[in-house]
C-alpha cells in the first residue's frame, strides 16, 4: 500500500529541471515491486530505504530517492532506467533484483553516463564491457561453484540434474557455472545426468519432473525465481522425488518457504549475508536499526540494497560532485568499503569479491550452515 | 519411455487439462449467449482465491466456508461487473464492449495490486487435497482426480441447466436472438445477470482449483489461465460447452506431452498454446465442435 502510494508520488509529481540547483540530489532505484519477482525487489527496497534514512545527506545535500517499479519486465527495466535519467534526472541508479531486468538497463546507463550499482544481480554479463555498470555482490562462476561444492563435498552427491528457467539470464547462467563445477570435482563428463528446461511463469513442472524420476540424481539444482523454486519442489515431493534439491540465492525469500511448507524441509542455498554468520563494524548499526524498523531479521537482499546505497554515497564523497560521470569514476576505485555484507572491493569488471552464506530450511526458517570464502 | 512414466505423464495431463476445461466452460458460456468474450474472466480466477485466502486467515473459516463465500463473492463481483461495464454498451459495436472488458481485466490486476501487494501470497491446502495415493509406480495425488471430478459434475450440471430448466431455455433463446427473445416477454436483462451468475461460480470455482494445485497466488495469477482456457475455449469451439472441455483436455494433455516427449521444446510450452489456437483458427475457425453458422444478413 505504502509502496503503491511512493510510486504514485514517485510518478507523479511534476519535478524542476535544474535539479543541480536545487539542495537535493536524487538517486534512482529500479525494483521489480511487483511480479514474479516481487519479493526480492520489496526486500531489497527495505534495505535502501532504511540506509537513505540513516544517512540522508551527503556533501550538504539531502538525498531523494525516486523507486520506479520494473514489474519483473525486461521492457519495463529498460524503460525504467529511461525514465530515471531523463525525467527524473538521477545522478545514479541503484537495482536491480534480477539478473535479467539488470541487463535489460544496462545499454541505457552506458549510452546516458549515469553509473548504476546492482544490489543482487549475479550474472557475469551485468557489468561485463560495460563501464557504468557496479554490484556490490560476489557473481555466479563464485555462486556456482559453491553451491558444487557443497552437494559433492557435503551430501556426497555424485549425480545431478539441473533445472533452468530459460527466460532468466540468472538461471540459465548460474546453471552452468554450477555444471562446470561439479563435472570438475567429480571428473565425470556425466555427471549431469540431465538438463531440462522450462519458461517463465510456468507453475506446472511435472512433465520434467515425470522425466528426471528414473534418472535418479544424488541432487537437484534449479536455481530460478523463488515461486517457481516453491512449486517445483512440491510437484516433485509429489511425484515420489526424494532427491535434496539446492537453489541460488533467489530463494532466500520468505515465500519460499510459505509456498513450500513442508516439502521444502532440508533445501540449501546460497546466498550474500547471514545475521549469523561473522558480523562486521557496519552490520551492528544496520541489523540493530533495521529490527527496529521492520520489526524482523534482515535478509541478504536489505542488506545488500543496503551497501548498494551507502557505496555510491561513498563515490560522491569521494568524488566530491554531483555529476554522474564523477561518480562513476569514484565508484569504480571503490576499495576496501567496510559494508554490512563484507569488505567490497570493485575489480575491473565492477564486480565484488565476497565470501558466500550456505542457508538451509529447517523447521520453517532459513538456518546458517556455514560461510565459503572465495578462493 | 516406459509405461509407468507415460501413465503419470497423462495422469498429469488429464489434471491440468481439467482445470484448463474448468475455466474454459465459463468463458465459453458466456460468449455463446451474450457473444462476450469476457476478459475479466481469468482475473475473477485471483479474486476467488483471495477471498478464499483472507477468509480462513482473517476470520479462520473452516475451508469449505470459505471457499463457498469465495464463490459467493466472486459471483457478485461479475454480476456486478456486467451491470457496471457490459449493459450500458449492450447496444454498442461488439468491439466497444470487447476493450470495456480488457479495461476491467487490468483495473481487477491492479486494484490487487494496490489491495493485496505484489508479492505472492502461499494459498493455503487443506490436508485432504495435499494427500497422496500410489497406484503401482504412479502416484495420484488426491487432486488429481478431485479436479476432473469437479470438472465433469460441473459440467453436468450446467448441461441440465441448460436443456433442462425454464431459465436455460431463456439463455439458449436469448443466444439465439437478443431482440426476438425481448419481443417473447423475455427479461434479457435478468437472463444475462444470472449468466454472470454462472460464468462468474464457475471462474470462482476454478481460481479455487487453481490455488490448491498451484498454491501460490498475486494479483496479476489470472492473466495466462485466462488466456490459455480462452484458446481452450476458441480450440472447442466457442460458444460449445463440450467443446471447451474438449479443448482444456487437448491443451493440457498436450503441453504435457510436448514436454514429456520434446523436452529441448519445454521452454515454447505457451507458445504450443497460441500456435494451436492459430492452427485452429486457420484450419477449423469454429472449433473442434463448433458447427458452422452463417452469418445473419
Amino acid at each position: 500500500m505504502l509502496i503503491g502510494l511512493l510510486l504514485f508520488t514517485a510518478g507523479c509529481t511534476p519535478k524542476p529541471a535544474e535539479q543541480a540547483a536545487s539542495d537535493v540530489i536524487r538517486i534512482g532505484v529500479f525494483e521489480p515491486m511487483t511480479g514474479d519477482s516481487a519479493a526480492g525487489g520489496q526486500m531489497t527496497w527495505e534495505g535502501i530505504e532504511l540506509a537513505k534514512e540513516l544517512h540522508g545527506e551527503v556533501l550538504g545535500k539531502e538525498v531523494e530517492l525516486v523507486l520506479v517499479d520494473n514489474k519483473t519486465d525486461k521492457n519495463e527495466a529498460a524503460n525504467a532506467a529511461i525514465r530515471l535519467i531523463e525525467k527524473e534526472k538521477v545522478v545514479a541508479i541503484i537495482g536491480s533484483y534480477g539478473s535479467s531486468l539488470s541487463m535489460a538497463a544496462g545499454p541505457t546507463v552506458m549510452e546516458k553516463k549515469v553509473p548504476a550499482v546492482g544490489c543482487s544481480p549475479t550474472n557475469p554479463l551485468v557489468t561485463k564491457d560495460n563501464p557504468y555498470y557496479f554490484r556490490v555482490c560476489f557473481i555466479d562462476p563464485f555462486q556456482g561453484s559453491v553451491m558444487a561444492q557443497y552437494a559433492y563435498e557435503d551430501l556426497g552427491a555424485r549425480t545431478a540434474v539441473i533445472v533452468r528457467n530459460v527466460a532468466d539470464a540468472y538461471s540459465v547462467g548460474l546453471n552452468n557455472f554450477f555444471k562446470e563445477a561439479f563435472i570438475k570435482l567429480t571428473g565425470d563428463d556425466k555427471a549431469v545426468l540431465a538438463e531440462l528446461d522450462y519458461q517463465q511463469g510456468d507453475q506446472d513442472f511435472t512433465a520434467q519432473l515425470t522425466s528426471i524420476k528414473k534418472e535418479n540424481p544424488d541432487v537437484i539444482f534449479a536455481p530460478g525465481p523463488y515461486n517457481d523454486g516453491a512449486l517445483m519442489i512440491i510437484q516433485a515431493r509429489d511425484l515420489g522425488i526424494t532427491a535434496p534439491f539446492l537453489g541460488g540465492d533467489t530463494w532466500e525469500a520468505p515465500e519460499f518457504i510459505q509456498i513450500g511448507g513442508q516439502n521444502v524441509e532440508g533445501v540449501a542455498l546460497s546466498t550474500h549475508y547471514s545475521i549469523d554468520a561473522a558480523p562486521t563494524e557496519a552490520a551492528k548499526e544496520f541489523v540493530d536499526a533495521y529490527k527496529a524498523k521492520f520489526n524482523k531479521d534482515p535478509n541478504a537482499f536489505a542488506a545488500l540494497g543496503y551497501d548498494a546505497y551507502m557505496v555510491i554515497l561513498d563515490a560522491i564523497e569521494r568524488a566530491n560532485s554531483y555529476e554522474p560521470t564523477a561518480i562513476r569514476d569514484a565508484l569504480a576505485e571503490t576499495a576496501g568499503f567496510k559494508g554490512v555484507t563484507g569488505t567490497i572491493t570493485l575489480d575491473d569488471n565492477g564486480d565484488a569479491t565476497k565470501s558466500a552464506v550456505i542457508l538451509q530450511v529447517q523447521d520453517g526458517a532459513f538456518k546458517y550452515l556455514t560461510t565459503v570464502e572465495p578462493n | 519411455m516406459t509405461l509407468t512414466e507415460f501413465l503419470q505423464h497423462l495422469a498429469n495431463g488429464v489434471s491440468l487439462g481439467s482445470l484448463y476445461a474448468l475455466i474454459a466452460i465459463g468463458y465459453t458460456m458466456v460468449y455463446g449467449i451474450i457473444r462476450l468474450v469476457n476478459f475479466a474472466h481469468g482475473d475473477l480466477l485471483m479474486v476467488a482465491t483471495y477471498v478464499a485466502f483472507y477468509g480462513m486467515i482473517l476470520f479462520s473459516l473452516p475451508w469449505p466456508l470459505a471457499f463457498l463465500l469465495a464463490v459467493a463473492v466472486t459471483t457478485l463481483m461479475g454480476v456486478t461487473i456486467e451491470r457496471v461495464a457490459y449493459r450500458p454498451l449492450r447496444d454498442a459495436p461488439r468491439i466497444t464492449v470487447l476493450i470495456s472488458a480488457i479495461g476491467v481485466s487490468f483495473l481487477l490486476q491492479n486494484l490487487g495490486l494496490v489491495v493485496f501487494g505484489g508479492r505472492s501470497k502461499a494459498f493455503y491446502v487443506p490436508p485432504f487435497f495435499a494427500a497422496i495415493n500410489h497406484i503401482g509406480d504412479t502416484t495420484v495425488p488426491n487432486l488429481v482426480w478431485f479436479i476432473p471430478l469437479v470438472t465433469a459434475s460441473l459440467l453436468l450440471v450446467l448441461i441440465h441447466l441448460l436443456y433442462r430448466t425454464r431459465i436455460g431455455m431463456a439463455m439458449r433463446a436469448v443466444a439465439r436472438d437478443l431482440d426476438t427473445a425481448r419481443l417473447m416477454a423475455i427479461d434479457v436483462d435478468q437472463v444475462i445477470s444470472f449468466t454472470f451468475v454462472v460464468g462468474s461460480s464457475l471462474a470462482a470455482v476454478g481460481g479455487l482449483m487453481w490455488g490448491l494445485k498451484f498454491p501460490q497466488i498475486n494479483p496479476l495469477m489470472g492473466a495466462m489461465p485466462g488466456l490459455k482456457c480462452f484458446i481452450a475455449a476458441v480450440v472447442g469451439g466457442i460458444g460449445n460447452v463440450a467443446g471447451a472441455v474438449m479443448g482444456g483436455f487437448v491443451l493440457g494433455v498436450g503441453e504435457i506431452l510436448l514436454v514429456a516427449f520434446f523436452p529441448d521444446l519445454a521452454g515454447y510450452r505457451d507458445a504450443f498454446a497460441f500456435i494451436l489456437l492459430i492452427f485452429t483458427l486457420l484450419i477449423r475457425p469454429t472449433g473442434l465442435l463448433g458447427e458452422r453458422v452463417a452469418e445473419k444478413v
